[in-house]
């Protein structure tokens, strides 16, 4: 029988992985910096300034938190969808550059003509920013095919949500990476809504992380709101597929607090769920919780970091406010190249 | 200091709103996700959540307004310690446009006027111009081989001096290739470059292009552009629009191949020529060759362009031979229209299998007296357009061939640039002769009417020279 997926259940809970101090710090930072700035997002969009659609990734944050404190930075290839603002902050990309690609200026990180879905870097190896669901599957396997065809060391993090799990191009792409042997780990993050319809009303079966069965992909179930569970499933999930054994699926049960995007007024759920996950589950309350419990750092040191984290939204927002539009000869350059 | 609340934009296309409750009063405290009120639009009620702690001081907008245009102030957030009465009044702007602001009769009218063509500050799109053939040496022997060994041998080259170059698709290894356009790659570059896939194209597709961005230089072969149309998403919205999206920084150098257009026989699915679909598209090129050497030399200049390459073969032409330069390295011009014949009476432009018909109606109306000027495109994005207006202003008459569906077709494309760049030179209509505009039939004799042939060029061209 399907077993309800729940962002409160977890397959492992029993021996829970700790983080050091270190970890904890940096985590807290980097969750927060994802939080406030998703926030003054939508605090723009509100005021005109960011346009079309824009999907925020508050209650996600401590996926890709946790999966990219796994990897390594600027080698491993990382690809997701269009909710990718705390994918590009975490993996270092400048802030400055992501509101600016938001607000569609000059500086944004594709000169303002890609948008909030469409953000990339070839020197961080972040790859987007894709806009069509599930494309991005296929797309993060090719990524893993050419570490492989070079005999390069890398994986390739593809993400995708609950929504693109139902999309064929996944399943094709499951077969040839596990066929292949491709380096690739597979993180499904399942915010329990693909836009409106809820994960039971959409799948026939719901544990998404044995989505690979049939392929003899390996999977887990992880509670993605706590980034201790997901850090180290993401550790032992990218060992995998380093190693040569091929791909890897994790299913990381978070949650959503806003609407699927700006536009959404989420009646779909009740106030009650999104009250219960904000006040229970929090990923950042989480480790702020753990960091004064044992002392790694005071609530002045917290509100220290704080103060710098709303320092760097507020100089992005500043910044994506005041930088001009793309000058008007940039319609028609970036097509092809010569 | 009072901080305005402003009446959110809640969609990509809302422009007011009706402010339909208040669920805070004046004086009360609010933090970060405080639902304050809430506004209707046309498509739904939502929330406005504070962003920032503070004391409602005062509310400007009252519950039950309608039409409240977004970033009008319609509430005031102060600090604990702050007074409210000292909050100014803003200037509430609703729907009446004020009697300054209406527009008067001058401008009315110029509204309803017809709009010009070009906007005031839109930059000219660029003009490409392609480069010229190369020239052959007269010492350098020319060898006769079939379009199938051109192609097999344009990716063989490739190959052997680009390490990041790899075949992938349906039986291009150890079936030699469904068409045995591949024969003989998995022998000389193994199975890590020549790769088998399962029967995936939206997969195969997606991976490929993965792939591309991560610097790799991928030949995907479709066994029929038919199947490519499972991949048409990852070919147009990832490959060809992901150098625009991302500003730039990231490229998709690849190759998408195969047959494309009709077969024989074959029905309505396996049937369909793609030319007009994918030329349709800005940042992709798209090559549609009809001689073996345009075939090798323009599938070479393919594999090197730093571009994603629509590649549209043709399963009929696969066994026609034709004489290749045998050079170390013959590349051909991507974008560069080929003119078969000069002529000064007529101009016939075509491509791939459209050449076939349109040069054996340009060999009976030569007999006949017709000095006709044929063109062979060879590229249709960029489309070489320059080297037919030259021709028209000489001819003053066009026909086009093409086996495509009329609507929207290349000959339509050349039909319109002719008219806005070459109407005055015009002394016939420009006529198209295509494939007719039913999904191909399977009956033999249907099948032939489906297509274009050689009388139906021959009496369009006899028609625009006043011959009939």
């Amino acid at each position: 029988m399907a077993r309800k997926a729940t962002a409160t259940k977890s397959k492992a809970q029993s021996n829970i992985p700790e983080l050091t101090k270190e970890e904890e710090l940096y985590a807290f930072r980097e969750m927060l910096l994802i939080r406030r700035f998703e926030e003054k997002a939508g605090q723009m969009y509100g005021m005109g300034l960011i346009g079309g659609f824009c999907h925020l990734y508050i209650g996600q944050e401590a996926v890709v938190t946790g999966i990219t404190m796994s990897t390594k930075l600027g080698e491993d290839a990382q690809i997701t969808g269009y909710r990718d603002h705390g994918h590009m902050l975490v993996m270092g990309l400048d802030p400055k550059g992501v509101m600016a690609e938001l607000t569609g200026r000059k500086g944004g990180l594709s000169k303002g003509k890609g948008g909030s879905m469409h953000m990339f870097s070839n020197e961080h190896r972040f790859y987007g920013g894709n806009g069509i669901v599930g494309a991005q599957a296929s797309l993060g396997t090719g990524l893993a095919f050419a570490s492989k065809y070079r005999g390069e060391d890398t994986v390739s993090i593809t993400y995708f949500g609950d929504g693109a799990a139902n999309q064929g191009q996944v399943y094709e792409s499951f077969n040839m990476a596990k066929l292949w042997k491709l380096p690739v780990v597979y993180v499904i993050e399942n915010n329990r809504y693909a836009m409106g319809t809820s994960l039971e009303r959409a799948a026939s079966t719901t544990d998404l992380s044995q989505r690979g069965v049939s392929f003899g992909i390996p999977g887990e179930q992880v509670d993605g709101m706590d980034i201790r569970m997901v850090k180290d499933a993401a550790e032992r999930a990218i060992e995998h597929a380093r190693s040569g054994k091929g791909p890897y699926i994790l299913e990381m049960l978070t949650y959503r607090y806003r609407g699927h995007s700006m536009s959404d007024p989420a009646k779909y759920r009740s106030k009650d769920e999104v009250t219960t996950m904000r006040s229970e589950r929090d990923p950042i309350e989480q480790v702020r919780k753990r960091i004064l419990e044992k002392n790694y750092a005071s609530e002045d040191d917290l509100k220290e970091i704080e103060k710098d984290v709303r320092a760097i939204v507020t100089e992005a927002a500043d910044f994506a406010t005041n930088d001009p539009e793309p000058d008007t000869s940039e319609l028609y350059t970036d097509i092809l190249i010569d | 200091m009072p901080t305005d609340i402003l009446m959110p934009a809640l969609s990509p296309t809302m422009e007011e709103g009706k402010l339909s409750k208040w669920v805070v009063k004046q004086g009360d405290k609010v933090a970060p996700g405080d639902v304050l009120a809430e506004i209707e639009t046309d498509k739904a009620t939502m929330e406005v959540e504070a962003v920032d702690e503070g004391v409602i001081g005062k509310i400007f907008v009252a519950e039950g307004t309608e039409g409240v245009k977004v970033n009008t102030p319609i509430a005031a957030l102060i600090g604990e310690d702050e007074d409210a009465s000292a909050v100014p009044e803003p200037e509430i702007t609703t729907d009446e446009p004020k009697e300054s602001e209406k527009p008067g009769p001058d401008e009315e009218v110029a509204k309803n006027s017809h709009p010009t063509t070009k906007a005031v500050d839109a930059p000219a799109a660029p003009q490409f111009k392609p480069q010229n053939d190369p020239d052959i040496p007269d010492d350098v022997e020319m060898v006769t081989i079939t379009v199938r060994e051109a192609l097999r041998d344009a990716m063989a080259e490739e190959m052997r001096t680009d390490k990041d170059v790899f075949v992938i698709g349906e039986e291009v290894a150890e079936y030699q290739g469904a068409y045995k356009v591949t024969q003989g790659l998995l022998q000389e570059f193994g199975s890590e470059r020549v790769i088998d896939t399962p029967i995936t194209e939206h997969g195969f597709a997606g991976l490929a292009v993965g792939a591309a961005f991560a610097g790799l230089k991928p030949i995907v072969e479709f066994m029929t552009w038919n199947f490519g149309m499972q991949a048409i998403d990852q070919i147009i919205n990832s490959a060809a629009k992901q150098l625009y999206m991302s500003g730039g920084q990231v490229k998709a150098p690849m190759v998408f191949r195969g047959p494309n257009g009709a077969a024989a026989r074959v029905g309505a699915q396996h049937s369909q020529d793609f030319s007009a679909w994918y030329s349709h598209v800005p940042g992709l090129t798209v090559i549609a060759p009809y001689t073996a050497a345009d075939a090798k030399g323009l599938l070479k200049a393919a594999i090197r362009s730093p571009n994603p390459v629509v590649f549209l073969e043709n399963e009929v032409l696969y066994g026609s031979t034709g004489e290749v330069p045998k050079m170390d390295d013959f590349v051909l011009p991507i974008g560069k229209a080929r003119i078969a014949r000069q002529g000064k009476d007529v101009t016939i432009v075509s491509f791939s299998m459209g050449m076939r018909y349109a040069t054996q109606a340009t060999e009976k109306l030569v007999a006949a007296g017709v000095d006709v000027e044929l063109i062979d495109l060879r590229t249709l994005r960029p489309l070489d357009i320059d080297t037919v207006i030259e021709s028209v202003k000489k001819t003053g008459r066009c026909v086009t061939v093409e086996e495509g569906w009329p609507q929207g077709g290349i000959g339509s494309e050349i039909s319109a640039r002719l008219m806005e760049h070459a109407f005055d030179y015009l002394d016939a209509p420009v006529t198209r002769v295509t494939g007719k505009d039913v999904p191909m039939p399977y009956a033999a004799n249907l099948e032939k009417l489906a297509l274009p042939n050689v009388d139906e060029v021959i009496a369009a061209v006899n028609a625009v020279t006043y011959r009939s």
